[in-house]
């Protein structure tokens, strides 16, 4: 990966975690921690990995995304903002009446939204569900998913693991934010899914630990789960919740928690630094 | 009706599937583990190509149906309605009624007739969950010839659509040859002026039973199949309650919030006429043989026939 590439992509993180903290401000509400922790992951599926088209939203041959962990969707909606699927002023109205950014993912209303998510669980049966769609048809487009580390509790992770793993969906890649948080604190303190990668492989996934706010580990996950021709792939994302905000890393409580005016501008302020860091490098 | 050719509609179900499969070429069907008691083992026969079997797994099924959709392909998810509607309501909510996408739900083993497994297995529950999906379509077809054609017409029908379906072999009533199904058009069986017997499914046979006996004591009873519960038919139904004053209502489902509340709901606000509902009356069911089961819950023709001339002495 060149570094005029690397800076690209910092760039277009930095711009998903602003666009995510502008939302839940403005809403009051919403989840910045993992928003913030899945930000380099959307840089590279939404700048490098995907085949996709924001002219074209619905264009049979794309690549698919579901957003599986769907409260995540201030990052998710920054970065189809920031790749032009819709104007990014519309981030400032989240989870306001009239708007069309739900506060879950909602694929009847938003331009680039494959899947509606937000009921732990079910985004990774969707996203089964759209694999096998390809494999039946001939279809050679991929489907990606990101799920959160404490989402793995939902049983149905595990009916769908069990499914893609039978189904041998090569063209599916499930990513786990494994940020190690979750609404009651530390996922080995409420009711541990560890070991993660252990159980994907016994599910019969070609299994990826990576570094989540690495891009180059990033993108070469992608490169090798594509080359798998007969697993579907997990790759375990080990992340910072709350990653780029300083206050906010690895704080439980920013689970679902809106900053007020002062952490507000704290945030904005770090993340635009951050962002002109990799303009100005 | 010692002649009649008695099938189950899940029959007809695995049939008229079986029938698609060719033509129909978005088909896709998807089962948990009972593809032979549902009958989509006929269509895994003609067109294993296109059959999920997902396992015991029925939260699953209903997202990946949903993701299927996404795609265009029209998928028929089956299972027993009590882990179709009930196991797995929240995955028919949020995806699949949610985004209102394209997939059809095969609900086998509906209600008290389930018999021998007993009240784990006899879902009474499912239409009234179903109905407070928003755009929800719920189909209860009455015998094998109206399940084939509900079949096709959920397929050419753009939306969610729960096919509820019994495991009991029952009547095969339907004019083959005349038979028309249309989504949301209850069928008028029997004219009459003194009351209304509005049933849907198992006991539509029972209500033209019990016209008869009513017949008998110079009651004039209205007879109607309302195969499609919601959208329900209000045109039909605010026309028998004006026209006749007095319903009652007949379903293999609990009395609350099935074909009864619905038509309660319909007359209330628009023409209020007293209504009896027949139905299992606000409990569990019990191990037995099919045909015990329905004497016992009042699933009879002489119980419709006796609620019937209830709603008649209430009328004013």
């Amino acid at each position: 990966m060149t570094r005029e590439e690397k800076k690209a992509l910092a760039a277009f993180a930095a711009r998903v975690r602003i666009g995510a903290i502008e939302g839940v401000y403005h809403a009051k509400s919403g989840h910045p921690g993992g928003s913030l922790s899945i930000a380099d992951l959307l840089a590279v599926l939404y700048t490098q990995e995907m085949n996709i088209d924001p002219q074209n939203p619905r264009m049979e041959e794309r690549d698919r995304f579901v957003l599986s962990k769907g409260h995540c969707a201030p990052a998710y909606y920054a970065a189809l903002a920031n790749r032009g699927f819709f104007p990014g002023e519309e981030l400032k109205k989240l989870r306001q009446v009239g708007s069309f950014l739900q506060g879950h993912p909602d694929m009847k209303g938003i331009p680039g939204v494959d899947m509606s998510s937000g009921s732990l669980g079910q985004g990774i049966s969707a996203a089964c569900g759209i694999a096998k769609a390809a494999l039946l048809t001939g279809k050679s487009y991929r489907v990606y998913t990101i799920l959160g580390d404490g989402e793995l509790e939902e049983g149905q992770v595990w009916e769908a693991a069990m499914f893609a793993g039978f189904q041998k969906l090569h063209n599916l890649c499930v990513i786990v934010d494994n940020n190690g948080l979750q609404i009651d604190g530390d996922i080995d303190t409420v009711c541990s899914p560890n070991p993660i990668d252990r159980k994907f492989e016994a599910f019969g996934f070609n299994v990826l630990n990576i570094h989540a706010h690495d891009f180059e580990s990033i993108a070469a996950a992608f490169t090798l789960a594509r080359a798998e021709k007969e697993k579907p792939t997990a790759i375990i994302a080990h992340s910072v919740k709350g990653k780029g905000v300083s206050f906010m890393e690895n704080e439980a409580g920013w689970h679902g928690s809106a900053p007020n005016e002062e952490q507000y501008r704290r945030a904005m302020q770090e993340l635009t630094e951050a962002l002109q860091r990799c303009e100005n490098e | 009706m010692a002649d009649v050719i008695k099938k189950a509609t899940r029959e007809g179900y695995g049939e008229a599937l079986a029938e698609m499969a060719a033509e129909c070429s978005r088909l896709v069907v998807l089962d948990a583990d009972l593809s032979k008691s549902t009958k989509t083992g006929s269509f895994l026969k003609v067109c294993p190509e296109r059959f999920i079997n997902c396992g015991i797994a029925e939260g699953n099924m209903m997202s990946v149906a949903a993701g299927l959709a996404t795609t265009g392909l029209v998928p028929f998810a089956s299972s027993f309605a009590m882990f179709a509607a009930g196991r797995a309501f929240e995955q028919v909510r949020n995806s699949i009624g949610y985004p209102h996408l394209n997939v059809k739900i095969g609900a086998t083993h509906a209600g008290i007739s389930v018999g021998e497994d007993g009240a784990t297995h006899q879902c009474n529950e499912d239409i009234a969950l179903m109905r407070t999906i928003p755009g929800m379509t719920i189909i209860n077809p009455a015998d094998f010839l109206e399940a084939k054609a509900a079949v096709r017409a959920a397929y050419e029908y753009e939306g969610p659509v729960y096919l509820r379906f019994g495991r009991l072999a029952v009547p095969v009533f339907s004019d083959k040859a005349g038979y028309r199904f249309e989504i949301g058009k209850g069928a008028v069986l029997r004219e009459g002026k003194d009351v209304t017997i509005a049933a849907t499914g198992l006991p539509v046979p029972f209500a033209l039973e019990a016209a008869k006996l009513l017949e008998k004591e110079g009651i004039d009873a209205r007879v109607l199949n309302i195969h499609t519960i919601k959208p329900l038919d209000e045109e039909l139904i605010l026309a028998a309650a004006a026209e006749t004053g007095a319903i009652v209502t007949a379903e293999e489902h609990s009395i609350i919030g099935g074909l009864g509340a619905a038509v309660c709901e319909t007359v209330c606000a628009a023409c209020p006429v007293p209504v009896v509902r027949v139905g299992v009356n606000d409990v569990y069911g019990v191990s037995g043989p099919a045909e015990e089961l329905l004497k016992i819950y009042g699933l009879t023709a002489e119980n419709i026939a006796e609620k019937a001339k209830q709603a008649l002495s209430l009328k004013k």
